[in-house]
C-alpha cells in the first residue's frame, strides 16, 4: 500500500501537465514557423496534429507498420497536406487581405476536420506506446515511458529548429522573408519556396506532436480546434516567433490546466488555457519573452 | 435609405409577406415556413455580424456565444424563475451587451488574426460554461420546459404567426441598420474598414465606434437567441459552439459581406442548405461548408450580391465596391 499524499498529487499533476504542455508547445512551434516567414496565423495548425495522430493509427492499424516507421510515415503524409494547402490555396490567396486569409485557413481547418470524420469516423483511435514497459514510479507518481518520448521528441525538434533558423542558410533566408519579402526577393531568396517550406515544416511538426501524444490521450477527428487554440495560447504567451518562449509558455499552460483539473474542476480545464490566452492578448500581446520594442513593429 | 434600398425593401417585403401564403398551398413544401422562421432568427445574428465585419471590418468568431447568452438568459429566467418571455428578453439582451462591452474594450484593440483568435477563444469559453454550469443550464443534456411566446395575451403557437413575428423584427432591425450605414456613423465605419489609422487621423473616434458596433452585433444576436429559445423551447450547448460561429460567418460571406441585403440572402440560402437540402449528406455537411467558405473567400470575396448586375439608374451606389482592405 502506498500512502497518498499531497506531495505525490502535486508531482503527478506536474508530470501530466508538463507532458501535455510540451504538446501545446509543439503546436505553438508550428504557428511560429509560418508566422516567422509569412506573418500569417494558420488556423488549421491544430488539424495537422489531429491528422498526424490519425494517420499514424491508420498506418499501424491497416498496414501493420511498426510504430516508429508509422511515425515518420504520418509526419511525411501530413507534411504533404501542408504542401498542398500552401501550393494550391494559400499561394493563390496571398494578396487578398488579412480577413480573407483568416477565413481561408478556417475553411481549410473545417475541411480537414470534415474529411477526417468521413475517413475515420467519430471514434477515437489509439496507438501502441513507442516503447514497452510499465510506468516508472517517481516518489509515488507514475511517469509513462511515452511521456519521456514526448519530452525527447520535442526537445529534439526545438534544438533542430533553433539550429536551422540560426545557422543554416535556408533558416536565415526564411527569417528574411518575414522581415521584408520584397528585400528578400531582391537579394535572391526564393520567397515562394520559403513560404512553401514553412508550411511543410509546421505541418510536419504538428503531425509529430499528434503521433507522440496519441498513445497517451488517443486521437479523434474533432480534437484539432482545441489543440490549435491552446497551441496558439502558448505561442502568444511565449511571444510569437520565439521558439524557447513557446516551450516555456506551453509548459505553463499545461501545468495550469493539469492543476485546475486536479484541484478545481475537470470540466473547466479546457477553459484555463483559453482564459490565459485572452489575458495574454489583452495585457501582453508581445508575450513573456517577446520584447515590447519588437512588438511595436508587429500588427496585433 | 436611398431609392435602391426602398425598392429592394418593397420587393423583399412583398416576397417575405406572401411566402407562407404560397408555400402553404403545397403540402410537400409547407414546412418551409418553419425553415424560414429559423432563417429569420439567424438573419438577425447575421445583420449584426455584417455591420461588424462587412462595414467596420472587424472579424468576430464569437457570435454564437452572444446568441447563446441571449438564448440561455431567456431560457433560464422563464423556465426556472417563471418570468414572462418579453421581460426575460431585455435581461438577456442587456447581459449580452454588457459582456460584449467588457470583452470588446480589450479585444477590439487587437487586429486581424489576433482579433479572430481572441473572439474565437471567448466563444469557446462561453460554450464550455454553458456545458459545465449544469445547475443553471442543464449542461449537455439540455434545458427543457421553456415556455413559448405569447402576444397580446394569446400564445403564439401557429408557425405562420411566428413567421410574421420573426420577420417583422428582422425588418425593423434592417431599417435601423440601413439608416446607420447611410449616416455619418456608417461612413465612419467604412473608413475604419478601409484604413484605421487614416480614419483616426480624420477625427473618427475609431475605438468608440468599433465598440459600439460590436455591442450592437451582440444585442442583435441576443434578441435572436431569445426568439430561438421560445420557438424551439429546449436548448442544448451544441447549438452555440464554434461551428455555429463559423456558420454565421459563412452566411454573411456567401451573401456578401458589404451588403445587409446580402447578409439576409446568404442566411436564407444557407439555412435552407443546412436544414433542408444537406440533411441527406449529414456527414458531408462540415466538409461542404468548408468548401463553400473556401470558394467564396478565394473567388467571390464580394459574395452573391457582387454577382448581381449593377443597379441601373442615375444614382451611384454610395457603398464602395467590395475590396478587402486589411483589418
Amino acid at each position: 500500500m502506498t500512502e497518498h499524499t499531497l506531495a505525490m498529487d502535486i508531482l503527478q499533476y506536474t508530470i501530466s501537465g508538463l507532458t501535455v504542455g510540451v504538446i501545446y508547445a509543439m503546436v505553438a512551434l508550428g504557428y511560429n514557423i509560418i508566422y516567422n516567414v509569412t506573418e500569417i496565423i494558420n488556423f488549421a495548425q491544430g488539424e495537422f496534429v489531429m491528422l498526424g495522430g490519425l494517420f499514424a493509427a491508420f498506418f499501424v492499424g491497416t498496414f501493420g507498420m511498426p510504430i516508429h516507421f508509422a511515425f515518420f510515415s504520418a509526419v511525411f503524409t501530413t507534411a504533404c497536406v501542408g504542401l498542398i494547402m500552401e501550393r494550391f490555396v494559400i499561394r493563390r490567396a496571398r494578396n487578398t487581405g488579412v480577413l480573407s486569409l483568416i477565413i481561408i485557413t478556417i475553411a481549410i481547418s473545417i475541411m480537414l476536420k470534415g474529411s477526417a470524420m468521413l475517413w475515420w469516423g467519430k471514434d477515437p483511435y489509439s496507438l501502441p506506446p513507442f516503447s514497452s514497459g510499465g510506468p516508472i514510479m517517481i516518489g509515488g507518481a507514475a511517469l509513462q515511458p511515452q511521456a519521456l518520448w514526448i519530452f525527447g521528441v520535442s526537445a529534439l525538434v526545438v534544438l533542430l529548429l533553433t539550429l536551422f533558423f540560426r545557422r543554416s542558410v535556408y533558416g536565415k533566408a526564411m527569417l528574411a522573408c518575414a522581415d521584408n519579402p520584397g528585400a528578400a526577393r531582391m537579394v535572391g531568396i526564393p520567397v515562394r519556396q520559403m513560404v512553401l517550406l514553412s508550411f511543410i515544416l509546421s505541418a510536419a511538426i504538428g503531425a509529430a506532436a499528434g503521433v507522440v501524444i496519441t498513445p497517451i490521450s488517443m486521437m479523434e477527428y474533432d480534437r484539432g480546434a482545441m489543440l490549435g487554440l491552446k497551441g496558439f495560447g502558448a505561442a502568444v504567451l511565449g511571444g510569437l516567433g520565439q521558439f524557447f518562449g513557446a516551450l516555456v509558455a506551453g509548459a505553463i499552460l499545461g501545468l495550469a490546466e493539469s492543476f485546475c483539473a486536479g484541484y478545481l474542476s475537470s470540466g473547466y480545464k479546457d477553459a484555463v488555457a483559453l482564459v490565459l490566452l485572452l489575458l495574454a492578448l489583452f495585457f501582453k500581446p508581445e508575450g513573456i519573452f517577446g520584447s515590447g520594442e519588437a512588438a511595436k513593429l508587429k500588427k496585433f | 435609405m436611398n431609392r435602391k434600398d426602398w425598392l429592394l425593401f418593397l420587393g423583399v417585403g412583398l416576397f417575405i409577406g406572401v411566402f407562407p401564403l404560397v408555400v402553404l398551398q403545397f403540402k410537400a413544401v409547407s414546412h418551409y415556413v418553419d425553415v424560414m422562421i429559423f432563417a429569420g432568427i439567424f438573419s438577425l445574428v447575421c445583420l449584426g455580424l455584417s455591420m461588424l465585419m462587412g462595414f467596420a471590418g472587424q472579424i468576430s468568431m464569437a457570435q454564437a456565444a452572444f446568441f447563446g447568452i441571449g438564448a440561455y438568459a431567456s431560457g433560464i429566467l422563464t423556465s426556472r424563475f417563471g418570468l414572462n418571455p418579453w421581460a426575460a428578453m431585455p435581461v438577456g439582451v442587456a447581459l449580452s451587451a454588457s459582456v460584449a462591452w467588457l470583452i470588446g474594450i480589450p479585444t477590439l484593440r487587437l487586429k486581424g488574426h489576433y482579433l479572430a483568435m481572441a473572439t474565437l477563444g471567448f466563444g469557446v469559453i462561453v460554450h464550455i460554461i454553458l456545458g459545465e454550469e449544469v445547475e443553471w443550464t442543464g449542461g449537455p443534456s439540455g434545458l427543457v420546459d421553456i415556455p413559448g411566446l405569447s402576444l397580446f395575451g394569446r400564445p403564439v403557437t401557429n408557425d405562420v404567426h411566428w413567421y410574421y413575428l420573426v420577420w417583422g423584427i428582422v425588418f425593423l432591425a434592417l431599417v435601423f441598420c440601413l439608416h446607420v450605414i447611410h449616416s455619418r456613423v456608417g461612413r465612419a465605419l467604412r473608413a475604419i474598414h478601409e484604413e484605421e489609422t487614416a480614419a483616426e487621423a480624420m477625427g473618427v473616434p475609431t475605438a468608440r465606434f468599433k465598440l459600439q458596433v460590436f455591442v450592437l452585433s451582440a444585442v442583435f444576436a441576443a434578441v435572436a437567441g431569445s426568439l430561438y429559445t421560445h420557438y424551439v423551447t429546449c436548448l442544448n450547448p451544441g447549438s452555440f459552439n464554434l461551428m455555429w460561429s463559423i456558420r454565421f460567418l459563412l452566411m454573411v460571406m456567401v451573401g456578401g459581406m458589404r451588403s445587409l441585403w446580402g447578409a439576409i440572402m446568404g442566411t436564407v440560402l444557407l439555412t435552407f442548405v443546412g436544414n433542408e437540402w444537406l440533411q441527406v449528406f449529414a456527414d458531408f455537411e462540415v466538409l461542404i461548408y468548408g468548401a463553400i467558405l473556401l470558394v467564396v473567400a478565394m473567388f467571390f470575396p464580394g459574395g452573391l450580391v457582387s454577382l448581381v448586375p449593377r443597379w441601373p439608374g442615375p444614382r451611384k451606389d454610395p457603398i464602395p465596391a467590395a475590396s478587402d482592405g486589411g483589418s
